[in-house]
């Protein structure tokens, strides 16, 4: 009875991402949810099933106790990262806090590096020292990676300080959950960033529950695009698991950043499939909650049926993709699992430069 | 019956400040709550308002006077129907009033007090000794020193590189139009504007977060922390986020940034206000740690932090920053991070400071040399990376050790000290080693139980007879 309100809850905001925004701040347009190209189609559809790929593989290798420590899963929430990388150029930065490898895989990064950084070996992004939490690409403009709650938000707020120093156009997307959105110095930066029209685009990814408690548990104002509304920052709450509808409003958003205007923040209603990390058996939700998630809003399946319904490929080409990315992933396990761990002397390493 | 005006503090730690206008005359009428004449101090301008009514009978210390000390009386305030002839049975205020406790160690030099006054003025310490400068090895032979205060040579060190790297900014509360809380960045928003002196909310978490992400973008950010009791706030972020990115990106992501600010105990400001944070900063791998105590020091080290590819804690002292001594006249002053430096030589006993710590170590020394004791103060300045190699030499040559800090005893960096002699210089020690430390408590507000709360010249001064046996 709970979790069907709930969801009744969830879909309703959902919905109303369609509506027009009350606020003058808030986008005039309605955010209607643009079709893709084939060519974009069949990116987003790749796109995100490498991540998914990705994270079944890294769960398997966690299972077989390669992995160890926190692991957390990015599986149901892959339209988020790869709908907003599309609004990004060179030069733009990403950073999230631990649920980090598709914001990795979507930045552009190797899966072998990550995989690796995921078993502890020293070809991983961070030599085996960071883990899944820590990484790291300068080269991709990915900048973590970070094991504190909300430590991002002021992090990424300082990554697009420097943006804004140095006038070179850049914009820094700052990804949290809905979990880091009541954590106190979001606000302090949200603070700041207005104040100083800095050029990030905050980003909350809603998957409805921080952990194990459901949002409308913590939260007293569910409508997270509303947070910055008592600093000016515009928000939208989009339909986190249509990557068109997140593309669009990512695109709307960091236009907005890069134009000189401020932070701009995006509410992505999402939703994982697996439990908060590895050891978590999500007895806080129902089977049934999360098997109509996945049936009726799939982010990937989402792509695949318009893909076949316009006939813009066929089922087997599109199990050729699968078949191509499998292969991918598995290299990246056995990579992962066979790579050396890091040379003992590497432990008095990096402390400082 | 009339009443004499004294140079008022106007900080828990002002020693003394200049008259810089008086906006009444001789014989003007004066009520309460006039403002009756403008001081500065090296922080701030402020207005002295009359405390009785009557008539501004005489000024005691004339316009444009410089360094007068608290509590000299500027100025005598006449009753109704007294005249000028009964200045002289003016009571002395600073006898009615509450002793004024000078910070501990806290030296109000009397030389300093502007000339024509009563020697009112009485100090219950006296001036620490200067530290013998001992030159750097880099500094040539005949450069000429200049005497400033350690505010100053902080605000010289931020302007030097901010002159030469534009990648230097410096952010926190206060620093831009208000000048610095502590007047450290004075001057710097009219030479380098807002852009690069930045004002921030009061949200210590926040801005160093901002400050952290800004270095790890390759800027190198200043934060100023108002005072380090605040950057508890902003604690997870210079440990978890500045210091252990470096290492947890396996060399990627560096963090260039020096957090400072005035650490430890001020005077009178109670426990929440007067904390020395360094042990807790000293424990974390991917810091650095400084705190110096000349003005020198102050200088060169800043400019080290500044240009080091690394996070640095730069622990400065608010008793410290009107303290003045001699600093080299040269083009680019810079001291190496981690060297500790030999204050004064001497063979009996190894007296070990930093910061403020040296105040008493130094006056120590003087006292147990009366004693025939000769002590050999090290000045420690960087905490970590710990120059523990010249602390065992220096024991290697007395056999004995005294550390010295108002921080706590437990895990304090004085621990860290024994701990290192004990497993490197045990041989050579032929006493154990003693900590003169603050006490295990909060600091307490009442002037008579916060100076027993500090450390004290006679503890010092007993730890190192009890150490030499005499």
């Amino acid at each position: 009875m709970v979790v069907a309100a709930k969801k009744s809850a969830a879909s309703k905001t959902v919905a109303k991402a369609a509506a027009p925004k009350g606020t003058s701040r808030r986008s005039e347009k309605a955010p209607t949810v643009p079709d893709f190209t084939k060519a974009e189609e069949l990116d987003a559809y790749r796109d995100m099933l490498r991540i998914r790929r990705f994270e079944e593989k890294a769960g398997q290798m966690y299972g077989m106790g390669l992995i160890g420590g926190f692991c957390h899963l990015y599986i149901g929430q892959e339209a988020v990262v790869i709908g907003m990388q599309a609004a990004l150029k060179d030069g733009d930065q990403v950073i999230t806090g631990y649920r980090d490898h598709g914001h990795m895989l979507a930045c552009g990064m190797d899966p072998k590096g990550v995989m690796a950084e995921l078993t502890g070996r020293r070809g991983g992004y961070s030599k085996g020292k960071g883990g899944s939490m820590h990484m790291f690409s300068i080269e991709k403009g990915f900048f973590g990676g970070h094991g504190i709650v909300g430590a991002q938000v002021s992090l990424g707020t300082g990554l697009s300080f420097a943006n804004h120093y140095r006038e070179d156009g850049a914009v820094c997307l700052t990804y949290f959950g809905d979990g880091a959105a009541n954590q106190g110095q979001v606000y302090e930066s949200f603070n700041m960033a207005e104040l100083w029209k800095l050029p990030v685009v905050y980003i909350i990814e809603n998957n409805k529950y921080a952990m194990g408690t459901a949002v409308n548990r913590a939260t007293a104002q569910a409508d997270f695009s509303k947070r910055g509304s008592s600093f000016n920052i515009p928000g939208e709450q989009v339909d986190g698991m249509d990557v068109r509808a997140v593309k669009a409003a990512g695109e709307r958003a960091v236009e907005f950043a890069r134009s000189g205007k401020g932070p701009y923040i995006l509410e992505m209603l999402t939703y994982r499939y697996r439990g908060h990390s590895m050891s978590d058996p999500a007895k806080y939700r129902s089977k049934e909650e999360v098997q109509k998630m996945r049936t009726e809003h799939d982010p990937i399946e989402q792509v695949r049926a318009r893909l076949l319904d316009k006939k813009w490929a066929s089922e087997d080409e599109l199990k050729a993709i699968d078949a191509e990315i499998r292969d991918v992933m598995n290299a990246a396990a056995d990579f992962a699992s066979h790579d050396p761990e890091p040379d003992a002397s590497e432990l008095y390493t990096d402390v400082l430069r | 019956m009339s009443t004499e005006i004294l140079m008022p503090a106007l900080s828990p730690t002002m020693e003394k400040g200049n008259i810089a206008k008086w906006l009444k005359k001789e014989g003007d009428t004066v009520r309460s709550g006039d403002v009756i004449a403008e001081i500065e101090t090296d922080k701030a301008t402020m207005e002295v308002e009359a405390i009785d009514e009557g008539t501004l009978g005489k000024i005691l210390v004339p316009e444009g006077s410089q360094d007068v000390a608290v509590n000299t009386p500027i100025a005598v305030i006449l009753a109704d129907g007294e005249d000028a002839s009964a200045i002289g049975s003016a009571p002395k205020a600073a006898e009615s009033a509450p002793p004024v406790e000078a910070a501990p160690l806290a030296p109000s030099p009397v030389a300093s007090a502007a000339p024509a006054t009563p020697a009112s003025v009485t100090s219950a310490v006296a001036a620490p000794p200067q530290p013998e400068t001992v030159p750097e090895p880099d500094v040539p032979e005949g450069t000429e020193m200049v005497n400033l205060t350690m505010r100053e040579a902080l605000r010289d060190a931020m302007a030097e590189e901010m002159r030469r790297d534009g990648d230097v900014f410096v952010m926190g509360e206060e620093v831009a139009e208000y000048q610095g809380a502590y007047k450290i960045t004075q001057g710097l928003l009219q030479e380098f504007g807002a852009k690069r002196v930045i004002d921030t909310p009061i949200t210590e978490h926040g801005f160093a977060g901002v400050g952290v992400g800004a270095a790890m973008a390759g800027l190198k950010p200043i934060v100023e922390f108002m005072t380090f009791n605040f950057a508890m706030q902003a604690m997870d972020q210079i440990i978890n986020s500045a210091a252990k990115t470096h290492y947890m990106s396996g060399g990627q992501i560096g963090c260039s940034i020096v957090f400072r600010g005035p650490n430890g105990a001020a005077a009178r400001v109670a426990a929440q206000h007067s904390q020395d944070f360094t042990a807790w900063y000293s424990h974390i791998p991917g810091l650095k740690v400084v705190a110096p105590y000349t003005a020198a020091d102050a200088k060169g080290l800043l400019k080290a932090a500044i240009r080091d590819p690394n996070p640095v804690v730069f622990l400065e002292n608010e008793i410290l920053y009107g303290h003045s001594s001699p600093v080299p006249k040269l083009d680019d002053f810079v001291i190496p991070i981690g060297k500790a430096r030999i204050a004064r030589p001497g063979k009996d006993v190894t007296l070990v400071a930093w910061s403020i710590g040296m105040n008493y170590a130094l006056k120590a020394a003087e006292e147990l040399a009366k004693l025939g004791i000769d002590a050999e103060v090290i000045d420690l300045r960087t905490i970590r990376p710990m120059d523990v190699d010249s602390i065992v030499a220096s024991v290697q040559k007395t056999g004995r050790c005294v550390t010295v800090e108002e921080g706590w005893h437990q895990s304090g960096v004085g621990a860290e000290i024994v701990a290192q002699l004990m497993e490197k210089a045990f041989d050579y020690l032929d006493a154990p080693v003693l900590r003169v430390t603050g006490k295990d408590v909060p600091m307490p507000y009442a002037a008579n139980l916060e100076k027993l709360a500090l450390p004290s010249v006679q503890e010092v001064v007993e730890a190192a007879r009890a150490v030499t046996y005499r």
